[in-house]
Order: C-alpha cells, then structure tokens, then sequence
C-alpha cells in the first residue's frame, strides 16, 4: 500500500501514514492537483505559511517501465497565483516511490527565518519505513548550484539524489524552479515553472537528500499485465522515428525543433515580434549535432536525462577546446534565451543555460523576461554580454536582478512594456500563438498559464503526430480540450510527455500505459478511463483557479497580439473569446 | 523550366551533406513539378520525407511549385 509522507517545517517533524483511500488511485499530477485542492486555501498566500509543497510520483515510476523516473511537484503558483503542477525527470523520483512513497507533502514554515534546511531521507529497516532528519543546509546558501551539488554527494554519499532551490528560491522569485539531478548528478533537471523553487524556499527548505539504500521497491499488484504493457510501450518507443535511437530525439534534441518552426513562422523572435529568426540555423540541433562533431572529433548521441529512458534526447554542449559547457540545450531553452533575445551563438545560450542551472531559475522565464528587459531598454536585442551580466543580477540578487527574477509579466510592468507574452502571469512557450491556433488556445484556456505542456497540439497542428491539422485553423476547442484532458492523465502516469509522440500515432503503445497502470494499482482500466481521468485532474484544477479569482477572463492572450500583425504571415490573435470558453462547454 | 530553393533538415541533410546549415541550394525542374518531383530529383526517398513547407506554409507531395518557391523539408520530428 502506497504511503503519503509529510514534512511539518514550522517544526521540523515528518509523518508517514498510508496514502488515504480517496487518494488511491490518484499518482503525479493527479495527486499533486487533487491535494492542493483540497488541502490548500485557494486565497492562501503562495509565499505564505497555508500554502503546502506537494511533490507526487506517477503510477508506474519507480517501476521498468520505460521512460517513467518522473515526479511531479505542485503548489499554488506564486507567479499565476493559480493552481501549478510542474514535472521533471530525475533518478529522484524513482527512489522516492522505491520507499513506497506516492506523496511528499511539505507543510507550514519555520519561525525563525535565519535557518535554510535539509532534509535527509533514508529507509529504516526495521520500522519498514522512511527515516528523515532535518539538519542547517546554511552552507550551501547563496552559492552557484554546480558547486554545492558535488559537496552534497561527497557528504551523503555520489548515490543519493537531490531535489533542491539555487538563490533563485531562496530570494523567493516568481521565476525559480526546483531542481533534481541528471545520471551525472548535475543540477539539471527541473520542474521549472511557475515559481515552485520560491514555495520550497518559503518554506526554508534548500534540499531534499534521499538513500534508498535498502527500499523494498514499488508494490506490484499484477506482474503479467503490467509487463504486457511495458512490452507494448516499449515497442512502440523503439519503432517511432521521433523517440527510437538515433531517431530525430536522440540525434538532434529537442532543439530539432528550431528550424521547423522557423519554417512554419512560428518562432517567436525578439519577443514575439516576428516569427521567423534570420539566425535559427545556428542554435538548432542540427547545429548542435554538427558542432559538438566538429569539437570532439566524432559525433555525439544524445544521453537519458534519468534512468530507465529509451528516448535519451538529453544533451550536452562542448566548449571549443572539447570540455564540457553545459547540459542540456532544450529546444525550450535555446529559444526563449536565443532566438526570442535575439542571440544566435549556442556558446551563448549555452552559457545562459548554464547560468539558470547555476541559480536555479526556469529557462523559459528566464528568456522571455530578458527579451522584454531589452525591449524595454536595459539592453539591445542581440547583445550576449549584456544578456549574461542581467543574468547575474538576477542570480546575486541585485534590484534590477530582484525585478527579473519575479518574472516576464512583473518586468513588463515595471518596464513599461505592453508586449508582454503571458497568460495568467505566466510567459508563453517558444510557439507563437499567432500562428499555430490550437497551442495559443491551450496557452489561453489551461489551468497553468501559458504553458506547452499541458496541451501539446504541435504535434499535428506542425509536426503530423496522430494526423496533420492546419495551423491556422481556428476551430480547435475539441483538439486543446482533447490534449489537455490526455496530458492530464499522462502527467499522472509517471512518465515522461515525449511518449506521446510514439502513442499517438501507434494505439498499442498507449494501451500498454494503461495496462502499466493496470499492473501496478489492480484496476482494469481501458482507453476511457484516460479521458475520465483527465478530466477529473482538470475539473479540481479549475476549481481551485476559480475559487482564487481566476475566471475564464483570464483565458485570455494578452491585447499586443489581437492587434499587432505577426510576420511572415501577418497574422493576428483572431480567435473570439466565445471559442476559447468553448474549450469548457 | 522553373528554379526552386530547397532546404534540406535534420537526417535528411545527409542527402546534401556539403551545404551549410539553414542555406537554401537551387533546384530546376520542369514546368509543372510537383513537391514530390522535387523530393524524387533529390534523390529522397519519399517515405523518409514527413513534412514539407513551402514559403512556409505547410503542402502535400503533389502541391505545384512555382519558380523561386523556396521549401523546407523534414523528416519525422519531435521536440517541446
């Protein structure tokens, strides 16, 4: 039976209890969604002692199921003030659900504030649970996280995993992650969005340092029908050109997707002023592919971000000299820090890259607010080293830095600028709305603000995943709501969204991810309960948003976008707000 | 005859392995050509080929070019 774990931090004590009944069949979002509905006051301060920290593995994760080491972390969103799930791949994830953990729930905040803590997890064997210690982590505060990282496992030992906040966190900015390590142990891997690193650093909490030495592992309630499932997910993983070996993923990276959307003029530019970049070659992967060849003599294959994944679309990049820069180049990331700055040297977004990792900020918030500080004059469009000397203010906490780490839309504010990319105080993704209608609904109308992975509708309206729709088409309500209520059920499975390329197209792979789930919790779902499922994430997710003041005017795209013409293909926000509510009738 | 631009991405770059990343190079063809004249001129298989842009819109294989039309063409791809 699954357990449910909580950490009080006004006084440093943990419960371990078994998971409540109405919450078995709940894992990763799921879960994270359905205990901050109803465990967390939707006015509740985000920052505040009410709000709770709620980190959820899926159903399969911790199990061989391929590609599943997700966890998901959920809050009240400091920076939408709205419900947030975030998720991220991580070796973290497996051995937390390997001690028979589905949730960790941090809870209220410690009185004195001149303490940052960790808390050290490891299984006790004789009462057949986790033990925590909670111990001053004021050592590694402030500082870059590709120090501290290595120190943490020299003292706890290079097997454990940690999930953690940089000084992004720690001053509390809307735009801070949390962060868990790659196979490599470096800090790397994120759930970035929405500003989950300030709720952990609200909490005084730097680390969570997990040993699962000695776990017992996932309980299985039926072996065969979960391996028929496994079987068939992987099967289909190994045979879809996007996620096989060597397939377009494991070449290329995410990044694969530059020049497509450049050649679509969907790539916002210069803070989605236009959608095509004169330079998107040159930070593509592609580029990368033939760069890192060039540099170390040989060509390089992308590596697993956290183990147990077949479609390894994690990268690195190489200085000239052949040394290691940074992992990983995102497609996410080399746009929103690239192309939408202007910038088109990968040694640049390389090192910005590098740069959030070290302060543990999100890439994407990261990049939209430097292209609206430089729209609004703190620097040029373009200019790297004035890009790389921001992003140190805002890593040392600096007043200018303390106004970029709160994010695109407080930047825009404060800086005057009208074209601020976001929705629900989130900033959007590297698709231009404009010019893919399905994805801007999603933007518009998901319980996250702007966010692409919560309704990835590129993969037909650009890439011919599960057909090809048009672009430009308006009449999506069906598709968003379609992908949003999917997506819901995916994030709760464990594993990672870039299944999704390989199921879509090929129906047995995603009947194998019911059948794992089937396996794991002894139920007999079929294809509808993903949908029912879905929905129900969503319905309490909505809920919640609604009962914090988020109603569906906030489904909106911001006023620059209904009235400033998008080059290549002068196109307007023209979707009437009837078709965006449509999305939930 | 007409002249097209064509680009080639991703794994498909190996059919023109001596362009530069993101050049366009020419391509002449016959009055009339479709998308999937151009690709056979190419030397792509056709079932390699997932999508093709033209002046970035998205066309079928038996879309008809016009001269200075300038394509992108992709293999299966994903990302996020």
């Amino acid at each position: 039976m699954a357990k449910l774990m909580r950490f009080n931090m006004t006084d440093r004590t943990y419960t371990v209890e078994e998971l409540p009944e109405q919450y078995k069949y709940l894992a990763g979002r799921g879960l994270t969604s359905t205990l901050i509905h109803d465990e967390v006051d939707p006015l509740a301060h985000p920052l505040g002692p009410n709000n709770k920290l709620v980190f959820a593995l899926g159903y399969v994760t911790g199990t061989a199921a391929p590609t599943s080491a997700r966890v998901s972390v959920g809050a009240k969103s400091p920076l939408t003030g709205g419900i947030k799930e975030a998720n991220a791949g991580s070796g973290w994830a497996p051995t937390l659900a390997s001690m028979g953990i589905r949730a960790l729930v941090v809870e209220g905040h410690p009185k004195e504030k001149d303490t940052f803590w960790m808390a050290h997890v490891t299984w006790d064997e004789d009462a057949a649970q986790p033990k925590v210690e909670f111990m001053p982590g004021d050592e590694y505060v402030g500082r870059d996280l590709y120090e501290v990282y290595p120190e943490v496992f020299e003292r706890f030992g290079d097997k454990v995993n940690v999930a953690g906040i940089g000084a992004s966190g720690e001053f509390l900015y809307g735009n801070s992650g949390i962060v868990f390590e790659d196979l490599k142990g470096r800090p790397s891997r994120y759930a970035g969005r929405g500003g989950l690193g300030a709720v952990m650093g609200s909490k005084r909490l730097k680390f969570i340092v997990l040993d699962g030495k000695g776990a017992p592992g996932v309980e299985m309630a039926d072996k065969e029908v979960f391996d028929t499932g496994r079987k068939k997910l992987t099967e289909a993983l190994m045979e879809h050109d996007i996620t096989k070996p060597k397939g377009g993923l494991n070449t290329y990276g995410t990044a694969v997707l530059i020049n497509i959307m450049n050649e679509a003029g969907g790539l916002p530019t210069r803070n989605f002023s236009t959608g095509r970049f004169e330079g998107a070659a040159k930070i593509a992967g592609e580029a990368l592919f033939e760069g890192n060849k060039e540099r170390l003599g040989k060509e390089l294959y992308n590596h697993a971000c956290s183990p147990g994944c077949i479609i390894r679309c994690s990268n690195t990049w190489h200085k000239e000299d052949g040394t290691e820069l940074v992992s990983c180049q995102e497609y996410e990331s080399i746009w929103s820090l690239g192309a939408n700055c202007g910038i088109d040297d990968l040694d640049v977004t390389g090192e910005l890259i590098r740069l959030c990792n070290a302060y543990g900020l999100d890439t994407i918030e990261a990049g939209t607010t430097l292209a609206v500080a430089m729209e609004g004059g703190l620097a040029e469009f373009g200019d790297a080293d004035k890009a790389i000397e921001l992003m140190h203010e805002i890593g040392k906490g600096t007043p200018v830095g303390r106004i970029l780490g709160a994010g695109t839309a407080t930047t825009a504010k404060v800086l005057g600028v009208s074209r601020a990319p976001v929705v629900k105080g989130q900033s959007m993704p590297a698709y231009e709305p404009r010019a893919v209608k399905g994805i801007g609904m999603v933007y518009a109308t998901g319980t996250m603000g702007a966010d692409h992975t919560q309704g990835y509708t590129i993969a037909p309206e650009i890439l011919g995943v599960s057909g090809k729709v048009d672009q430009f088409d308006k009449d999506k309500a069906a598709l968003a709501k379609a992908f949003l209520e999917a997506t819901a059920f995916i994030d709760s499975s464990g594993h990672c969204l870039f299944i999704a390329f390989a199921i879509l197209d090929i129906a047995s792979g995603f009947e194998g991810v019911v059948e794992e789930c089937n396996g794991v919790l002894g139920t007999e779902w079929t294809m509808d309960d993903v949908g029912r499922i879905g929905k129900e994430v969503l319905a309490k997710e909505r809920a919640f948003n609604e009962a914090a003041g988020i109603t569906k005017e906030a489904d909106r795209m911001p006023e620059f976008m209904r009235i400033e013409k998008l080059p290549p293909h002068d196109v307007i926000w023209d979707i009437p707000d009837e078709a965006l509510d449509a999305v939930w009738q | 005859m007409i002249t097209v631009k064509a680009k080639l991405f991703a794994l498909l770059r190996r059919f023109r392995p001596e362009v530069g990343l993101g050049e366009p190079f020419p391509v002449t063809l016959p009055n009339g050509a479709t998308v999937g004249d151009l690709i056979r001129e190419l030397g792509v298989p056709e079932d390699e080929v997932k999508l093709v842009f033209v002046n970035g819109l998205f066309r079928d294989l038996d879309y008809i070019l016009s001269d200075g039309d300038e394509l992108g063409i992709f293999p299966p791809v994903g990302g996020g």
